[in-house]
């Protein structure tokens, strides 16, 4: 880079800073994902307005949302450290039924219920994600059998407590956290878009993030810089699992049951969001604000299809391909960024 | 790798002193050892018989080495000697077997990374040990980062700013230029990579730096850079352990040598009298007339 002698030193960085910050925009996939997304509610706004572009029906879309946009946030952090958690379905299923019994113990319908039932459900999350992020950082087993070992373990010792029946939810959490909105919003809603704003923050501009990133990035890098790696994993994985508790709550007070057999391909979902949305699988890249984009391209993409008549399967199919480019596209990134 | 001795050189005398230094072998008494170039009393650095092992593979058996505060010390010897085990040991990356690493004297344990760091040691590694998606700043403060102030600094919030300005201070100090500083170091050149390896590791080093090949990576110009750094960096008092298989380098900046030879100490030379054919003989094992152990 050539300079011009006598330019003033403070404009030429300023300068170059500007060009920089307009390169990452214009090269991140945050940016392109925003715009697709964008672009799909603008099409299926103009194709159907009456039915798709209602507050009804889009606030309709984001509380269907909201649940595995916790799921998925959670697993934002576990890959940006390079790692993967299969397990959340099945935590998320664990922990709604650990509600629902701790809730039945002290009296469904007592207000004793409202505060033991999601402080069991975090608890079990919490417990369930350390114990992935134990294994996982002090065993040197890889996560991807770690969690499904875990994911097998939760789902199966749900069905053991349940008899493989669904548990119910008491009226009063069904009728109230289920139902109640402030400023037209449902509360579910409100939990989710608190929860995912307090996280990108703390992935952004906490040290807890830095060193999420940097353990993806470069584990041996890291424990020589005196990172804590194990215990920062631990945390990782107890986090995602903690959200996954609470996502548990929040879906026994939605649909009113634990749903068994309804979280089996949770784990998935959550990964392509994550994945969609710009998170290297390869550790050490991602945004929470790129994970809530990836979680609402299949949403709009689903309910779109349903409102203008497609067969619903095409969402699969689409979402497929849809991940499959967005991996693509992050190895070709990376490919172009070590040279 | 460059211009490393492998062949021995042709009909070095046959010699039982080898190095001007009085202290050829490990068999000196260790307390007692005597001293290189320099006048202090204790070295600052100073590890004696550390032994570790692989499995079954010996990489030190017994290895000594010393650094004394204000010098450049080049840690030498072929493949396999064990200068890189030698380094993560006295870094606190490895823990030895056996053997003792002093401190002014004093006996320390480096059973982790913050211990040495604490101490005030401080390495740049053969791989440089980057963060390639993390900025140079964000390398730059890897498990040190600066907070915020009050509320928000307690509640684990980076200052990035502080760190931002600092990291391009430190890097405009030691001459590293970065076109950006906002960039992942993985969109860096080789030499800016090795130059904010090597400013981060000098700008925390209170007392010892160790370097691991820090030119493999660098053409000339760049290397002329680090090897006038680290004459900078003795000059602040800190002391410089530099492992290289390049003479040239190692002849160019350091003050001592001392000479690593299948996992043990062999020899110890002043650079300003010793040859290269000495120092080639020390690694190979032809200087003591055959294996020595």
């Amino acid at each position: 880079m050539s300079v011009k002698v006598g330019e003033p030193v403070g404009a030429r960085r300023e300068d170059v800073r500007g060009r920089a910050v307009l390169e990452r925009v214009a090269g991140s996939q945050v940016v392109w994902i925003a715009l697709i997304l964008a672009a799909m509610v603008v099409v299926f706004g103009v194709l159907r307005p009456h039915s798709f572009a209602t507050s009804f029906n889009l606030l309709n879309l984001v509380s269907d949302a909201a649940i595995l946009l916790l799921l998925a946030i959670g697993m934002t952090f576990v890959i940006v450290t390079s790692g993967i958690d299969l397990s959340v379905g099945g935590v998320l299923v664990f922990s709604a039924v650990t509600a629902a019994k701790a809730m039945s113990a002290v009296g469904a319908e007592s207000g004793t219920a409202l505060w033991l039932g999601p402080l069991a459900a975090v608890a079990t999350g919490l417990a369930w994600g350390a114990l992935n992020g134990f294994v996982v950082a002090y065993g040197r087993i890889p996560a991807l059998i770690v969690t499904l070992g875990t994911l097998g373990m939760s789902l199966g010792g749900a069905l053991l407590i349940t008899g493989g029946v669904d548990l119910r939810a008491s009226s009063r959490l069904n009728l109230g956290l289920g139902l109640d909105k402030d400023l037209g919003v449902p509360d579910l809603v409100w939990i989710s878009a608190a929860v995912t704003v307090a996280l990108a923050v703390l992935l952004a501009q906490c040290r807890f993030g830095r060193h999420t990133y940097a353990i993806g990035s470069n584990t041996e890098a890291a424990r020589r810089a005196g990172v804590r790696v194990e215990r920062q994993l631990v945390k990782v994985y107890g986090l995602a699992g903690l959200l996954a508790g609470l996502a548990g709550y929040l879906s026994l007070a939605k649909y009113g049951i634990t749903g068994v057999s309804a979280h089996s391909t949770d784990n998935l979902q959550a990964i392509a969001a994550v994945v969609i949305g710009g998170t290297s699988l390869f550790g050490g890249v991602g945004t929470v604000l790129g994970t809530v984009i990836g979680v609402f391209i299949p949403a709009v993409l689903q309910n779109g299809f349903q409102i203008l008549g497609v067969k619903p399967f095409w969402q699969q199919v689409v979402v497929g391909a849809v991940l499959i480019v967005a991996v693509y596209l992050d190895q070709w990134r990376r490919r172009a960024g070590d040279h | 790798m460059s211009a490393g001795p492998d062949t021995p050189p042709p009909d070095t005398p046959p010699r039982t002193a080898a190095p001007q230094n009085p202290a050829p072998h490990h068999s000196e008494p260790r307390r007692s050892a005597p001293r290189g170039a320099s006048t202090m009393d204790a070295p600052l650095l100073e590890a004696t018989g550390i032994v570790k092992s692989y499995g079954h593979v010996e990489a030190l058996r017994g290895a000594d080495f010393a650094v004394h505060a204000g010098e450049v010390v080049a840690l030498i010897g072929d493949n396999g000697a064990g200068k890189s085990t030698l380094t993560k040991i006295l870094s606190g990356v490895e823990r030895p077997d056996a053997g003792t690493i002093r401190m002014d004297g004093v006996p320390v344990a480096f059973d982790r990374v913050e211990r040495a760091r604490a101490a005030g040691v401080e390495t740049v590694h053969q791989d440089l040990a980057l963060c390639a998606q993390l900025t140079p700043a964000a390398n730059f403060f890897l498990g040190r980062e600066v907070l915020r102030g009050g509320m928000l600094g307690r509640l684990g919030f980076l200052d990035h700013r502080a760190m931002r300005e600092r990291t391009r201070a430190e890097c405009e100090r030691l001459g590293v230029r970065l076109k950006s500083d906002t960039v992942p170091v993985s969109t860096l050149s080789g030499g800016q990579r090795q130059g904010v390896a090597v400013a981060r590791a000098v700008t925390w080093a209170r007392r010892v730096v160790f370097m691991d090949e820090p030119t493999a990576a660098l053409g000339v110009v760049q290397t002329g850079r680090v090897l006038d750094l680290i004459r900078r960096v003795r000059d602040t008092g800190v002391a410089v352990v530099l492992i290289s298989h390049n003479m040239q380098d190692v002849k160019a900046v350091s003050d001592r040598i001392e000479v690593l030879r299948l996992g043990a100490r062999v020899a110890r030379f002043d650079t300003a009298s010793v040859s290269m054919e000495e120092l080639v003989a020390a690694m190979t094992g032809a200087a003591s007339g055959g294996e020595d152990r």
